[in-house]
């Protein structure tokens, strides 16, 4: 669930206040949106992915809050690990580098296969 | 009787009484691919079109936080023989061939017209684009823009509460603005339902919005259902974590607590035997069988999958970790509104049916739709209802805007029962009690059956007679009966379904009765009615089409 909102990071635009699809967030005038309804987010990370400043951390336990701290995250890389992890807004194909490419492609031809045994 | 927004905006004339009112030529509910699909196609063919979401067009729904595969298959004789058959005998050959090959077409459309949008796909050896999935953050970010783009009035954060009908048929909705409390309503020549299926509440990724809502509408202006037995799909997941993306756990050993691997388990076959085992005790899973020299490709495949592992610092290919199988409900399962044309029409005039909300027994048959497939009729499905919609509203020429239909909403909107409130969030729990656990749902018994029937027909008793009355406890006692009559639904048509075949695994009777091979319809609210597809009277292996 959503466990925190950084102050320092924020830039108040309020994006996350309008893309939760779960209507989490309440926006706060001059200041940084809070988390108006923890019990609502359903852990998909979308807030994370449309927060232009990585000023956002859900963390993965979906049904209990849990304690985080802003400095640890930041020492982790884990504020912002999910929009970088999916590439967010970039508008060139992914490239990796060639031996990555051939190795996703043999794997993605054993994964078809695998899945295609039923197992 | 009182009218259904009585509770709302008090007793007057319905539309006007309201804060926003609209016109259009179609209104979309749901903004996910499917609803997103029909608002561009529709307003391509001239409509006006106004689509409202629950949450925010771009991040609702199972898609957006997801990487979905897309059963886009070039049209090659050979290849779409292949991915037809490929399912037919997994869905209990409910599914049928000429629906598959028109969805297999659309798909390879829709999917082409996404790379001309600029889709960033990944590129193969060659060079060339892959277009056999979609990152559900950069798609539906995409296709809010095209729905934007293409003139459509975006409601967000607008849940819609009920249809509008007159004796012509359906004529709009009627919902709140989530963020004022206030009512909206729009009057539509035609409407399209893409409100996705019934997860139940249970933090499946992205699924907390899919309570059924749009079941429920339909089933109040007399829509039917098809499939609803075909309704129990559960997928793995670390325990605790949303992230049901099960596509890696066919590389998955599974264990007891004290490491003893446990015995027929697996992803796909052995998926019953993990219910089983967690009836009783933990399972847990380590993707030790993929090959280490592959191990860093599975991040680059499905970024989303590692998310929750990275932040409980666990490596899923070396670490053993408790798993859990969470329902997905309709949304992995096949049922719902019942499609009765190629432009996804529900039996009801003036209403269509798209994406995860509408049936997808008639590609998937009776086993889960999840992944490229549900994929495929959504795009395919909204495509297809946006174009019907668009059509059937400009046949109702100039009167379309004349027209004054009442609130079709019941449950919970009605006023006349007892007047203490209604404990919603205590019904939400007992249907959940109902649904979730794995000797109820996934392994059907007809005593458990019958049991979980009686429940939840006190629950949708209790909700028909109560109304809720603050602005965002009528979306949630809303919600509830949704979820209520979903699940009866589920338990009166897996009831009639005396095998076992597709997901429908009935315990007392465990084999596939060939007599059966037909799909099952229902609908009803009060009274709930299922009866065989009379138009499959005669079970036949569809070949018709292929």
């Amino acid at each position: 669930m959503i466990e925190l909102v950084s102050e320092e990071r924020c830039i108040k635009c309020d994006l996350c206040v309008e893309a939760c699809p779960t209507d989490v967030f309440d926006a706060v005038p001059d200041g940084a949106p809070v988390i108006a309804r923890q019990e609502h987010c359903q852990t998909c990370f979308m807030c994370e992915a449309y927060c232009p400043v990585d000023a956002l951390y859900v963390a993965p336990h979906t049904d209990r809050s849990v304690e985080v701290d802003e400095a640890e995250l930041i020492g982790k890389g884990l504020l912002g690990s999910y929009r970088r992890s999916i590439n967010w807004n970039k508008q060139a194909p992914h490239r990796t580098t060639p031996e990555l490419d051939e190795k996703m492609h043999a794997f993605r031809r054993l994964n078809t296969q695998r899945l295609a045994s039923g197992r | 009787m009182t009218l259904s927004s009585a509770l709302l905006s008090g007793n007057g004339p319905l539309l006007e009484s309201d804060a926003l009112t609209l016109t259009a030529d179609v209104l979309v509910i749901g903004g996910g691919p499917a609803g997103c699909w029909a608002a561009v196609t529709a307003a391509a063919n001239g409509a006006r079109v106004i689509l409202a979401d629950k949450g925010y067009c771009g991040t609702s729904g199972a898609t957006a936080p997801s990487g979905t595969g897309v059963w886009y298959v070039p049209p090659d004789a050979k290849l779409r023989a292949d991915a037809r058959a490929s399912r037919d005998k997994l869905g209990g050959n409910l599914a049928d061939h000429a629906w598959m090959n028109r969805v297999l077409d659309r798909t390879y459309g829709n999917m082409n017209e996404l790379a001309r949008h600029g889709y960033p796909f990944p590129l193969d050896e060659q060079g060339a684009q892959l277009r056999r999935g979609l990152q559900g953050p950069e798609y539906m970010k995409l296709m809010r823009k095209r729905v934007k783009a293409a003139g459509v009035r975006i409601l967000d954060h607008s849940p819609a509460l009920e249809l509008l009908e007159d004796s012509d048929g359906v004529a709009g909705a009627a919902g709140l603005m989530q963020r004022t409390g206030q009512r909206w309503s729009v009057l539509a020549g035609a409407v399209v339902i893409a409100t996705g299926g019934c997860a139940f509440l249970s933090k499946a990724l992205g699924c907390n919005v899919l309570t059924g809502d749009g079941g429920l509408m339909a089933a109040e202006v007399g829509a039917d259902f098809s499939g609803m037995e075909f309704s129990n799909a559960y997928a793995i997941a670390p325990a605790h974590a949303s992230v049901t993306k099960t596509a890696f756990y066919s590389w998955a050993t599974f264990y007891h607590a004290d490491g003893r691997e446990i015995e027929g388990a697996g992803s796909q076959r052995g998926r019953s035997v993990i219910a089983r085992t967690l009836l009783t005790q933990p399972v847990f899973a380590c993707l030790d069988r993929v090959p280490e020299e592959f191990r860093a490709c599975l991040r680059e495949l499905q970024p989303n999958f590692f998310l929750p592992f990275d932040r409980l610092g666990i490596d899923p290919c070396t670490d053993r970790f408790e798993v859990t199988l969470r329902l997905e409900g309709t949304v992995r399962g096949t049922g719902g509104i019942r499609i009765v044309a190629e432009d996804c029409s529900s039996r009801v005039p003036g209403l269509y049916a798209a994406g995860d909300a509408a049936t997808r027994e008639l590609i998937c048959g009776g086993f889960t739709g999840g992944g490229s497939h549900n994929a495929a009729w959504a795009m395919s499905s909204g495509y297809w209802a946006g174009e019907g919609a668009s059509l059937y509203a400009r046949s109702l020429g100039p009167n379309a805007t004349k027209r004054q239909p009442r609130g079709a909403g019941r449950a919970t909107l009605v006023d006349h029962g007892p007047r203490e409130l209604l404990d919603t969030e205590a019904i939400i729990r007992g249907v959940q009690g109902e649904v979730y656990p794995y000797d109820k749902n996934l392994f059907r018994t007809r005593a458990g059956l019958a049991a979980s029937r009686e429940v939840l027909d006190g629950y949708w008793k209790a909700l028909e007679a109560r109304p809720a009355q603050l602005a965002r406890e009528v979306v949630r006692a809303r919600e509830a009966a949704a979820m209520v009559a979903t699940a009866r639904w589920m338990y009166a048509t897996a009831e009639q379904r005396t095998e076992t075949r597709g997901m429908h695994k009935h315990q007392d009777f465990p084999s596939l009765d060939p007599t059966q091979q037909r799909r099952l319809h229902t609908g009803g609210l009060e009274q709930i009615w299922v009866r065989p597809d009379p138009q499959q009277s005669q079970p036949t292996v569809q070949e018709h089409a292929a």
